[in-house]
């Protein structure tokens, strides 16, 4: 057993493809997700519009500005403008006040601010419009602080949990989860049936040694290097790109051991039905991996699905995980909230480590 | 005394019959041929003797030990060497021996022991750290032979050990072959090649799931009335 151990192990180390795939993935996609794909908003260029150019728009102005998300853009000369400006891309928003701001928020208690968005791209645009909206009403809060007049009660919107909107939040577990998946699935069963292709499966099967123990020794390398990656995305999430873990981390390493254990059985039963590398592999991508992306959550939110998909989900092994994650993760819950959700993924281990061994038996006859 | 006792063996797939009533027995220290065309059950019957798959019916014994309830302790006394060539190419020579050797449970000492006397009779003690991957194919196989017997199993299954080997080689694989023989190994050998043939002392030739001749090469050529085991192949085969 520990011979075979060891031998797995050599069988890693020498292959430049094996280790891109068990090493560089979980640093650049962590990476990846963190910076380049982010959807939060930072530094997007707007123009303002400034019709009267008193005190009260040149501080709100200044609070826009200082916020970080936005950046003074071009002068624009007017209204007329507008859409050229748009049309170039060259900004995002462009924010109109009225003229006689001042005058008319001390007279009529009110005063007009329009807030025009490139809705090209949606999610920005409604982000940029959120942001602004959020920094007016900050800004109104302390101007009416000088006043003693009841203050109009609005509704508030708060995110709760990530109060930021920092998309980290949302793309680590999803990380984590499809490279705990990839790994673990596809590396197992593209090691299987690399012996199956090579015919060195055969004399494994020949000698003493049990079917079990032949899996368990192809296996348990997998295990450990799942695990030490496991670790490397979280250290790197938690100190480069700043992710907290609210809740008990010894809770999520052991979830995330369940969910190795899970893709590893999933692995061994992809392995069982494909003769060749090619085949494990194209399963793996195809049965796994696009799935997992498309169909946990992790970038559609599963609510906004169609039923029939939504009905799938459920078998994603995935969805549950990323669930797990986030639960402790970023809202600090513990066992008691998830626990149902750790009893699918323990039972989908379960069903796929039996369909392999029923598989397998088969395949000796 | 036989070493393999085969009586009446049947293996039925759903209602294919790939075995129909084999009985041969093969003595210790013997080498045995075991012939037939592609596809007349000679796979079948030989991953049965291995262990590897159970009979539909019929009694099998291997080293003594009954196939149906004992394959375990059968596969601790075999050795298998497949046509397609089985150690890993991502390893170097001596670990190659040494995982072999502790998966039949030998101990550290003594897989050193063996690696040294294996690799001294094919000279390649030089190779020993090389990556099997850099090697040339009739290397390979010689060492895969090695690798087959390093366990000292008192029969080793070769099947098509030669496959794609030069004929120089492949003189130099059977005078391995009998020394190892010599030793008091069964060998139980299947091929395409009919020369090949001619060096085991008797041979079994398959066609459609049944043995249609087993003698000693001469004795099948004295009874076909031909030059060679090829044209004894032939007749049975075109039949």
């Amino acid at each position: 057993m520990k011979g075979f151990i060891i031998k797995e192990f050599y069988h890693i180390f020498r292959d430049v493809r094996s280790m891109l795939v068990l090493f560089g993935m979980p640093v650049i996609q962590v990476l990846l997700f963190g910076f380049a794909l982010s959807t939060e908003v930072k530094n997007a260029p707007v123009a303002i519009i400034d019709h009267s150019n008193d005190q009260v728009t040149r501080a709100i102005t200044t609070k826009l500005l200082s916020s970080g998300f936005f950046i003074l853009s071009d002068q624009v000369p007017g209204e007329a403008h507008m859409e050229e400006v748009f049309r170039h891309g060259r900004v995002k928003e462009i924010i109109v006040f009225e003229s006689d701001f001042a005058k008319k928020l001390e007279k009529d208690k009110q005063a007009g601010i329009q807030v025009i968005a490139d809705a090209s791209d949606p999610n920005t645009a409604n982000l940029l419009v959120n942001y602004t909206s959020g920094i007016i009403y900050d800004y109104q809060q302390e101007y009416l602080k000088g006043f003693t007049i009841p203050v109009t009660v609005s509704a508030q919107s708060q995110m709760m949990y990530n109060p930021d909107l920092k998309s980290v939040f949302m793309f680590v577990p999803g990380v984590i989860t499809i490279l705990l998946m990839l790994i673990t699935a596809m590396m197992t069963s593209i090691s299987i049936a690399r012996e199956k292709e090579m015919g060195t499966m055969e004399i494994l099967l020949v000698s003493p040694m049990r079917p079990i123990q032949v899996i368990a020794g192809k296996v348990l390398p997998y295990v450990v290097l799942a695990f030490a990656n496991a670790l490397t995305i979280l250290l790197l999430s938690y100190f480069v790109l700043g992710m907290p873990v609210k809740g008990s981390l010894v809770l999520l390493l052991a979830e995330s051991m369940l969910f190795i254990i899970m893709a590893l059985s999933l692995g061994i039963f992809i392995s069982t039905v494909s003769k060749s590398q090619q085949m494990a592999m194209m399963l793996s991508m195809f049965a796994l991996m696009l799935p997992t992306i498309l169909l946990s959550g992790f970038i559609f939110p599963i609510e906004n699905m169609p039923v029939p998909l939504q009905v799938i989900s459920n078998v994603m092994p995935p969805r549950w995980f990323i669930i797990i994650v986030k639960s402790i993760m970023i809202k600090g819950l513990g066992f008691q909230y998830i626990w149902k959700e750790t009893l699918i993924i323990a039972g989908m281990a379960l069903f796929f480590i039996a369909l392999s061994i029923k598989k397998f038996k088969i395949r000796l006859e | 005394m036989p070493i393999i006792e085969v009586e009446n063996l049947v293996k039925k797939f759903g209602h294919f019959v790939a075995n129909d009533h084999l009985t041969f027995s093969v003595d210790e220290g013997e080498i045995y041929g075991f012939l037939g065309a592609n596809g007349a059950g000679k796979t079948t019957a030989m991953k049965i003797l291995c262990g590897l798959s159970s009979p539909t019916s019929g009694k099998v014994k291997v080293a003594g030990y009954d196939v149906y309830r004992q394959s375990e302790m059968i596969k601790k006394r075999i050795g298998y060497m497949s046509q397609r060539f089985s150690l890993f190419d991502d390893l170097s020579v001596w670990e190659n021996f040494q995982f072999f050797g502790g998966i039949y449970g030998l101990t550290a000492a003594q897989i050193r022991q063996r690696t040294t006397e294996l690799l001294g009779r094919l000279g390649l003690e030089g190779e020993k750290k090389q990556l099997l991957g850099s090697l040339p194919l009739g290397w390979k196989q010689k060492l895969a032979f090695s690798v087959a017997i390093i366990h000292k199993p008192s029969i080793v299954f070769l099947d098509e050990p030669t496959g794609g080997v030069d004929p120089i080689t492949r003189r130099q694989f059977w005078e391995i072959i009998y020394e190892t023989a010599s030793q008091g190994i069964t060998v139980f050998v299947t091929t395409h090649y009919m020369d090949e043939a001619e060096y085991c002392q008797r041979v079994s030739i398959m066609a459609d799931g049944r043995i249609v001749a087993l003698d000693t090469p001469s004795n099948l050529k004295a009874q076909y009335q031909v030059n060679n085991i090829e044209e004894v192949f032939l007749r049975i085969a075109r039949n």
